[in-house]
């Protein structure tokens, strides 16, 4: 089934400057695998050295976060939106602390 | 320890007050006609106090609009100097003001707007240690820092305090605003337990903020507290809303309290305060490359050896865009290409790497010698040290 992950600003570089990708996936897991088979940099961006995914990086299929579904096996079906939401901070270099 | 610079004129935070002058009535008069403000909105305005963390980018409206707003009492939190890179975004500061503790012109700023209410202007770190103090004279917590540590320390002090926390991020042209420490709301850790390590933090290569962004985004935040002080509408809580300026697109998304965060659910790990700047793997403002044993070379040693005609080749591993900004002459091959363009390098060759601050030409460097590169330097502090050693010409950014 045709399903499409909106890929983040900051992650963009790794997934050919694409706003979104298109994927064929039954789950968000087989989902994020497609992806990082068609992109190999975003891998290390999104699953730690254990395959699982990062603490920084949420995953939502529509506007509902995994964790509170079935987390990597969340069934996803023809015409869902997964969004890939990476921790953001612009302000970094002028650290207040 | 902080400064403390109390306005002259405003009401104590201790007297309530229960009515508005003749002047007060005409300058809220637009406020007060709309019936979901009102008086008693007014009022209830007048009686808040709000500390905004940072006056910058995000910091800017905030302030703005609390102060027009009547927000009786407004905490500003700041310890930076207003320089030149900041005016493209922060509406606060104008020209003159280049030099100046940014939290001296935002006060002066917000006093002009708004002599009726009270400015306190702290000129400080916020840190674990005067955060609670801090935080405890004031009804809502607004960060404008939009950085990890301040992000995290803001977060659990006002869980710990039971104060809302009125949240805004940015990248690029991208905006993150949510509300989070309401009673029952999830908090930024039921969002993200814990930061990323700092080697995955986006580079200075990928940063850059459109100067508009953290204006629509503080305003934001802005509009989401004056709702809770006002007490109307649907506050942002347990919503994520996502901007996107070059789309120009709003999307929302559900947010939810994690039973098993460690600050604010039921099996609680973090009860006070902890070193942030530990937790989030930063130590003062420019974390320490974690390479080690690379090669370096300064600009004063590499002119003298360009000018003595040395065969050094310049690698340059910024971004196009960067490169058109300024440029020594460098191969432009930008560090995420370096892989799979290694072969344009002769590892015969003296390579000389080099990028904005130096910290991508390490990894450069790094991964070059990995690849078998034995004389590779890395040109040490960039090519804003170049300009400052060997060349004023060149421009920094």
């Amino acid at each position: 089934m045709a399903v499409k992950v909106i890929i983040p600003t900051p992650l963009r570089a790794y997934a050919g400057k694409q706003e979104s990708v298109e994927v064929q996936a039954a789950t968000v897991a087989e989902a994020l695998s497609a992806l990082t088979t068609k992109f190999a940099d975003l891998k290390k961006h999104l699953f730690a050295e254990d395959g699982r995914l990062r603490s920084f990086v949420n995953v939502y299929v529509n506007d509902e976060d995994i964790r509170y579904l079935q987390k990597d096996q969340t069934s996803v079906k023809a015409g869902d939106t997964i969004s890939i939401i990476p921790s953001i901070a612009g302000g970094l270099r002028h650290a207040a602390l | 320890m902080a400064t403390r610079i109390q306005s002259p004129t405003g009401p104590a935070p201790e007297r309530r007050v229960s009515g508005l002058s003749k002047e007060e009535i005409l300058r809220y008069s637009r406020h007060l006609i709309m019936p979901e403000v009102g008086m008693e909105g007014q009022l209830k305005l007048k009686n808040a106090r709000v500390l905004c963390i940072g006056t910058g980018g995000l910091g800017a409206p905030l302030g703005l609009y609390f102060a027009a707003a009547g927000v009786g009492q407004i905490g500003l939190v700041d310890f930076d100097v207003v320089d030149f890179t900041n005016l493209q975004r922060q509406v606060l500061f104008g020209t003159t003001d280049v030099g100046r503790p940014k939290i001296t012109a935002a006060a002066d700023r917000l006093r002009n707007l708004n002599p009726e209410i009270r400015i306190d202007a702290i000129e400080a770190r916020l840190s674990s240690e005067n955060a609670l103090e801090l935080f405890r004279d004031y009804d809502i917590i607004v960060d404008g820092t939009d950085n990890f540590p301040t992000r995290y320390l803001v977060n659990d002090a006002c869980v710990l305090l039971g104060k809302p926390n009125v949240y805004g991020s940015i990248f690029r042209f991208e905006g993150q605003v949510t509300v989070f420490g309401y009673p029952d709301g999830p908090c930024y850790r039921c969002l993200y337990p814990e930061p990323p390590p700092p080697g995955l933090v986006p580079s200075c290569a990928e940063g850059g903020v459109l100067g508009v962004l953290p204006g629509i985004v503080g305003t934001i935040q802005a509009a989401e507290t004056l709702k809770l002080i006002i007490g109307k509408g649907q506050p942002l809580v347990g919503r994520l809303l996502l901007f996107d300026a070059l789309a120009m697109k709003f999307r929302e998304l559900k947010l939810r309290k994690n039973p098993d965060c460690p600050v604010c659910g039921t099996h609680r790990s973090v009860t006070k305060l902890i070193d942030y700047a530990e937790f989030c793997g930063i130590r003062g403002e420019e974390a320490p490359s974690t390479v080690t044993n690379i090669p370096e070379i300064t600009p004063t040693e590499l002119k003298s050896r360009l000018d003595r005609g040395d065969d050094l080749y310049i690698l340059d591993v910024r971004e196009p865009h960067e490169y058109q900004i300024c440029n020594i002459d460098g191969h432009l091959i930008p560090l995420g290409e370096l892989p799979r363009r290694v072969h344009e390098l002769d590892s015969s060759r003296e390579i000389v790497a080099h990028c904005r601050s130096g910290k991508r030409s390490a990894e450069a460097v790094e991964f070059l010698q990995k690849a078998g590169f034995r004389k590779i330097w890395n040109l040490k502090g960039g090519i804003l040290a170049w300009s400052d050693e060997v060349d004023p010409a060149v421009p920094k950014y």
